[in-house]
């Protein structure tokens, strides 16, 4: 998976009818080519690139497939009774059977103990996943209606941009716009100017918003966190190295009317290439500030906290 | 202890032993049948307005990209949609049942505080035409999701005093109905019904009624924190002013978890009523079933956390929440297992209140199983805010509340009319219901794992397809309803003649069979005798 996966939305194949039938019933048995791709088939979670998410899915389908087992049993049974003791067969009801303490001791038992052998290895998860020390890049993350904000720390230190929708997607998701989203690429998941990482680096992000409640989501790297006007919320993750490409995600708290349209791009870069790009963002930088004019894109963060206080302090 | 003394002395008003006639038989309604009867109706139309709401989604998510509704508005549908189902039809249809069936289940003559009942119906109407009115206003309804996290519920126009408002004003319908339900059930029990007794319906009831009353007033106080942070420059919930958005959150979901319970545990207790009656059989394990309500509703106190792992939490509150809410799993599960085992060697038949109590069985499971799902802290932050959430309550409330309402109402409406209602025809509602609440719910699991958010009116195209069968069966599902009121009426207009048992070969358990159908105006006028 070297290639640059930049077309990789495209793979997540858009089951026809009957495949959704198929889909359906094989979901149901939890079954699927979820297993062997990072991002999600279309039912079900992706296994992802980070540690943290390839626990997670692990987690989830342990889960799962425990709900299976006793949905078959207790189904089962169930389904049994409904077949077996029907009045329009004759059944006549045995009205003694009505308490039996050592029946309802073991099915309260038996359920503390799965939930038991459940919880250990989810609580081992969450204390791996809240261990944020020791991390080599910090991004700060700002939320804004509607876009996100990207400050780096550390390595990318001066590197900060705006990352808003991508504008083919914008006109196309116009209300009665005439144009069909299935000729946008990506629709709905482009951005401008994605965030880049290296791959193999713990990075951490510092989440926070400048107006309302929003939320950090990539569902590929298991990793999703509010953005909190007033809070900084923490967030790490490390892309496997070999897995670099674009990954995406949205906003996942409504934050408003264009809330469905603030999406997430990250673009994973090997550490090599990620230095590359901070060279280049900062002798951009470094370019827009000598004519004069003190700074557009790249240090938008004043202004645009001007513009968005006033509704966030009405 | 509570005894009751009370059905001798409330006769003297003897003007009061027949129904008013005309408009003055409503809106002065004292009775306990009449007032059930309103609210049953209220929750009917609520049911379809919000319903309506919710076509309107599901239109617009039929395929990707805005054709008909622009995102503000679809917002505005999303947030009325829960706030109409939640506080306009589950919870005063229960509070219709209760109004009906506690009196007559305790062999009481009426409820105990009948003028405050009317008054904590009679705010309903003018709570939800405040709240509906909003449409018309500049801005239009609220949008922020009927959570109102702020700041963005701030950000509403000018209707969001008259949503608060209208949130106080429901509130305190539902704390006056709280009230008289345990007033009743407290005092107005016949001799000898000791509280272990007491069937399983008003066990329910009596313990919602105290859920209600200690976390409506937590949403009252919540919601007036956001209208002095929006009018008077108070700083709750702004962080600029040194307030902390995040103590709403913590705020409303200590009201918001105890009402899920609010929206089930009634239900819970008319599918304990429903089983025994259809299996021919006593309930199984009665005192366990009253001790694991109760267990639910102490732990539902304690789990308002893990609406909001993604917010950022300390580790210590994450193990907390987690352990704390799968174990609610343990007296969930007690439940299954003793409506399973009330089954077991009974002897079954197929009426429609018995066909709906099975679906509540298996469907309400299959919402407890993504339920215990998304206890798992890790797992719960890539479930958290998608569909698969959607999918989650809306299995809990649909076929579980919702359900458990068309149970209740299908196996008490020949006792409320005294007719027989289309069996025929309930199937075919049952049925539909049934297979089109499936269509409509089960592939939100599958969007919401794939990555789909919730609460967006537009989405990337590779989740077009889930979409497109969801919405399909929610148009099925929705169409499917009207079957509903059409049954009621004509059963309200006439039909066979049903008699004091009404599933005569049954011989259903519980004071309300001994009375005739319909009951006497004033049910029990002389105490029954309880063995």
């Amino acid at each position: 998976m070297s290639v640059t996966r930049g077309d990789h939305d495209d793979s997540i194949s858009r089951p026809n009818g009957l495949a959704c039938a198929c889909a359906l019933i094989l979901a149901a048995l939890g079954w699927g080519s979820a297993a062997h791709a990072n991002t999600s088939n279309g039912y079900n979670l992706p296994i992802g690139v980070t540690q943290l998410s390839r626990d997670i899915y692990t987690l989830h389908m342990e889960v799962f497939w425990v709900c299976v087992a006793i949905a078959v049993v207790v189904f089962g049974v169930m389904i049994y009774a409904l077949v077996k003791f029907r009045h329009s067969q004759g059944a006549i009801a045995d009205t003694t059977l009505v308490h039996s303490t050592k029946v309802e001791i073991i099915w309260t038992i038996i359920p503390v103990v799965i939930l038991v052998a459940m919880a250990i290895p989810a609580a081992r998860v969450i204390l791996f996943m809240e261990d944020t020390r020791n991390s080599e890049l910090s991004i700060r993350v700002t939320g804004y209606q509607w876009k996100w904000q990207y400050q780096y720390m550390d390595a990318g230190e001066g590197v900060n941009f705006f990352s808003t929708l991508a504008r083919d997607s914008n006109f196309a998701r116009q209300l009665r716009s005439g144009i069909d989203p299935k000729t946008v690429p990506n629709y709905l998941l482009e951005v401008d100017k994605p965030m880049v990482i290296p791959s193999g680096t713990k990075v951490r992000l510092l989440l926070t918003s400048m107006d309302v409640i929003h939320a950090w989501w990539v569902p590929d790297f298991g990793a999703k966190r509010s953005a909190i006007p007033g809070f900084v919320n923490e967030l790490w993750f490390r892309v496997d190295p070999g897995k670099e490409g674009i990954y995406r995600g949205q906003c996942a708290a409504l934050c408003g009317r264009d809330h469905g349209f603030m999406p997430i791009v990250v673009d994973v870069r090997t550490p090599d290439d990620f230095k590359k790009w901070v060279e280049e963002q900062k002798a951009a930088v470094k370019q827009a500030a000598a004519p004069a004019a003190p700074a557009a894109s790249t240090d938008a963060a004043p202004p645009a906290t001007a513009q968005v206080l006033p509704t966030a302090a009405n | 202890m509570a005894h009751a003394h009370t059905s001798d002395t409330a006769h003297h008003d003897d003007h009061h032993d027949q129904p008013a006639t005309g408009i003055k038989r409503w809106l002065f309604a004292t009775n306990h049948k009449d007032i059930g009867t309103m609210y049953l109706v209220f929750s009917l139309i609520m049911f379809f307005i919000g319903g309506a709401m919710a076509m309107v989604i599901r239109a617009e998510l039929f395929q990707p990209g805005l054709q008909l509704v622009d995102p503000v508005f679809f917002n505005q549908m999303t947030t009325n949609h829960a706030l109409i189902m939640i506080f306009g039809a589950v919870m005063p249809a229960f509070v219709g049942l209760a109004n009906w069936m506690v009196p007559l289940q305790i062999g009481a003559p009426d409820m105990a505080l009948p003028r405050m009942n009317n008054f904590s119906f009679w705010i309903l109407p003018f709570a939800f035409t405040l709240l509906l009115s909003t449409l018309f206003v500049p801005g239009g309804m609220a949008a922020g999701g009927w959570t109102l996290y702020p700041p963005l519920s701030l950000q509403t126009g000018d209707s969001f005093p008259m949503l608060i408002f209208a949130i106080h004003m429901m509130g305190a319908s539902s704390i006056m109905g709280a009230i008289n339900v345990i007033v009743t059930i407290m005092n107005m029990r016949a001799p000898g019904m000791t509280l272990l007794k007491m069937p399983l319906f008003a066990w329910s009831w009596l313990i919602t009624a105290y859920l209600l009353i200690a976390v409506m007033p937590v949403l009252a106080g919540a919601v007036t924190m956001l209208l002095t942070d929006h009018f008077f420059k108070t700083s709750f919930f702004n962080a600029a002013g040194g307030g902390d958005p995040v103590m709403f959150e913590h705020i409303f979901w200590f009201f918001g978890h105890p009402e899920v319970y609010i929206m089930v545990l009634p239900a819970f207790g008319i599918i304990s009523e429903i089983l025994p009656t259809f299996s021919r059989k006593p309930l199984f394990g009665a005192t366990s079933m009253i001790y694991a309500i109760a267990s639910i509703a102490f732990l539902s106190f304690i789990v308002w956390g893990h609406h909001m792992f993604a917010d950022g939490m300390p580790v210590a509150a994450q193990l907390f929440y987690m352990m704390a809410t799968m174990l609610i799993a343990v007296p969930t599960g007690v439940k299954v297992f003793n409506w399973t085992a009330t089954m077991w060697r009974g002897s079954l038949s197929f009426e429609p209140p018995m066909l709906f109590a099975i679906a509540f069985l298996f469907l309400f499971s299959i919402g407890g199983f993504s339920g215990l799902m998304l206890a798992i802290v890790p797992a719960d932050f890539q479930y958290n805010q998608t569909y698969f959430v959607v999918a989650h309550f809306h299995y809990v409330l649909v076929p579980g509340a919702i359900f458990g309402i068309m149970a209740g109402v299908y196996y008490w409406l020949p006792k409320w009319t005294g007719h027989m209602y289309n069996m025929t025809l309930a199937k075919w509602h049952f049925w539909l219901s049934a297979i089109f609440v499936n269509v409509l719910f089960f592939p939100q699991h599958f969007l919401g794992l794939a990555g789909m958010p919730r609460r967006i009116p537009d989405y990337a195209v590779q989740f077009t397809d889930w979409n497109m069968v969801s919405s399909i069966g929610g148009f099925a599902f929705g169409l499917s309803q009207i079957l509903f009121p059409i049954i009621i009426i004509q059963c309200v207009r006439g039909g066979q003649k049903a008699t004091a048992e009404v599933w005569a070969d049954t011989h259903p358990t519980g004071l309300e069979w001994t009375l005739p159908s319909p009951p006497p105006y004033h049910s029990f006028t002389t105490a029954p005798v309880i063995p």
